[in-house]
């Protein structure tokens, strides 16, 4: 499977992805790790007769963890995220979900940016993101402006980052509490049938907050702030449990696809959730 | 047709330069364009891993690159990693293990494994499957690839060893 044909560009700062995005439009797309791109080009999903290619431009390939906040540049990889001790010391739910996408290979290749640009309600970034109260920064012809996870995703494929723009940057608060990255997928380099993302926060044995995200299970990720309410005062017993997943169930829309039913996808997200509170619970 | 692009790769220790459309994939660059038939075409998908090679020290399936990405890269595939003369350990390790069958997995699954080697040098079971999973083999049941590889992973760090 050989792509249509495409002009290529690898411009080496910003302001020439800028320029070859105005002067093209809709039919200009930039690449980063080109793990999602290249798959769906090959398959004529996505028509791009302008690429261009990201992996010259500076400046988006950097780490940066300060008192309150973690920086991650839109390039880096979902490997450079895996070997980075120092952030895997302040959020190890990053660690523990780039260690659940796909394969070595694919890691090496993967990027943060693309994954939360991407769209594809299958990529499992987003609903952490989301979960983490993460924000995106983008840039464009009329300068930068940055957009919270929770309200990027639109529709499958549909954010709120303008075609002309380009994502640099995921900026985190340093998370608190206890963590878990739970997912369930077919086999290993899998999408998701279902995932959760859970931090959660005990103070004397009790739930003080609690964020919660679920992924491939609508056609965005799902911030299920009432599931993450429903934790808050309470122990974490098996009654707010209970709560919380009834919470999130009313807040998904499951379709059924290759990976089951729906009555099957509201179970697997059922369990799934309750295994991510639990793991995250006792970490907390 | 759009405008072809001039490409310099280094691909085992040899600098190779022509014009490519931008859309050519890197496992059509190297089987077609320079011979390199090591790494295969399995699936075409990014899913089996049998197009496997070495780029700038990382495993990347070639069947999803474009030959213009690789533009100044340093290139590995198993031609690289050793030949019938001089065989590398994992090589070794495969033949003398079974870790092959009708070997078409093969040439990716050695070249992955050097880089886990590079990064784990005496990977436990798990560690070794784990860093394998982006490589699929529909003949061994895996068991003796996993043997395999930890007879390369003993092999080397001895030989790593007798040389300190
Ligand atoms: C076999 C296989 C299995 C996979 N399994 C999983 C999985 O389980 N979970 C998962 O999350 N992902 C999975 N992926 C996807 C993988 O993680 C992708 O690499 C990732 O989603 C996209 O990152 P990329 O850098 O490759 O983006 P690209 O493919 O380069 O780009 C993807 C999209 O985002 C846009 N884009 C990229 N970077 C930017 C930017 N900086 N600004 C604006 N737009 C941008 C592109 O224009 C394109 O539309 C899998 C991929 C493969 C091939």
């Amino acid at each position: 499977m050989i792509p249509a044909a495409f002009e290529y560009y690898r411009p080496k700062d910003m302001a020439g992805v800028l320029s070859i995005l105005e002067e093209h439009g809709d039919d200009a797309r930039v690449m980063a790790g080109g793990h999602s791109l290249i798959p769906m080009m090959k398959l004529r999903m996505a028509d791009v007769p302008h690429l261009i290619d990201l992996q010259d431009v500076g400046g988006m390939s950097e780490i940066e963890i300060d008192a309150d906040a973690i920086k991650i540049g839109a390039l880096v990889t979902q490997s450079d995220i895996i070997d980075n001790a120092a952030l895997a010391d302040v959020a190890p739910i990053l660690r523990e979900a780039a260690l659940q996408i796909s394969d070595p290979q694919v890691r090496y290749m993967g990027t943060l940016g693309g994954n939360v640009a991407n769209g594809d309600p299958g990529n499992d970034m987003p609903g952490l993101m989301q979960c983490l109260d993460a924000s995106f920064t983008v840039v464009g012809q009329d300068g930068e402006r940055v957009i919270p996870a929770r309200d990027f995703y639109e529709a499958a494929y549909v954010t709120a980052r303008e075609d002309g723009e380009v994502l640099t940057a995921v900026t985190i608060p340093r998370p608190k509490g206890g963590h878990a990255y739970e997912k369930q997928k077919r086999k290993i380099g899998d999408y998701a049938t279902a995932a959760a993302s859970v931090q959660i926060v005990n103070d004397g044995g009790k739930c003080v907050s609690a964020a919660i995200a679920m992924t491939n299970l609508s056609d965005t990720p799902v911030f299920s702030k009432t599931a993450g309410d429903a934790l808050v005062g309470t122990s974490v017993d098996d009654a707010a449990l209970k709560i919380a997943v009834a919470a999130m169930l009313g807040d998904i829309d499951p379709t059924e696809d290759n990976r089951g039913p729906v009555a099957f996808k509201n179970h697997v997200a059922g369990v799934i959730l309750r295994r991510a509170i639990a793991r995250a619970w006792s970490r907390a | 047709m759009s405008k072809k692009k001039h490409v310099t790769l280094n691909v085992n220790g040899k600098t190779e330069e022509f014009l490519a459309e931008p859309r050519e994939l890197l496992i059509y660059t190297l089987r077609e364009r320079l011979n390199i038939t090591g790494p295969h075409i399995g699936c075409e998908t990014s899913h089996c891993g049998a197009c496997t090679v070495t780029i700038n020290g990382k495993s990347v399936k070639s069947c999803t690159m474009f030959a213009v990405q690789a533009e100044g890269a340093e290139i590995t595939t198993i031609e690289g990693i050793g030949g019938p003369d001089n065989l590398h350990p994992l090589q070794e390790a495969f033949k003398e293990h079974h870790g092959l069958q009708c070997g078409y997995c093969t040439p990716g699954m050695i070249t992955r494994a050097t880089k886990l080697l590079e990064e784990i040098p005496n990977p436990t079971e798990a560690e070794i499957r784990f860093g394998m999973a982006g490589n699929l083999c529909r003949c061994t049941g895996y068991q003796n690839i996993v043997k395999s590889i930890q007879a390369a992973a003993a092999q080397m760090s001895a030989a790593k060893e007798a040389a300190e």
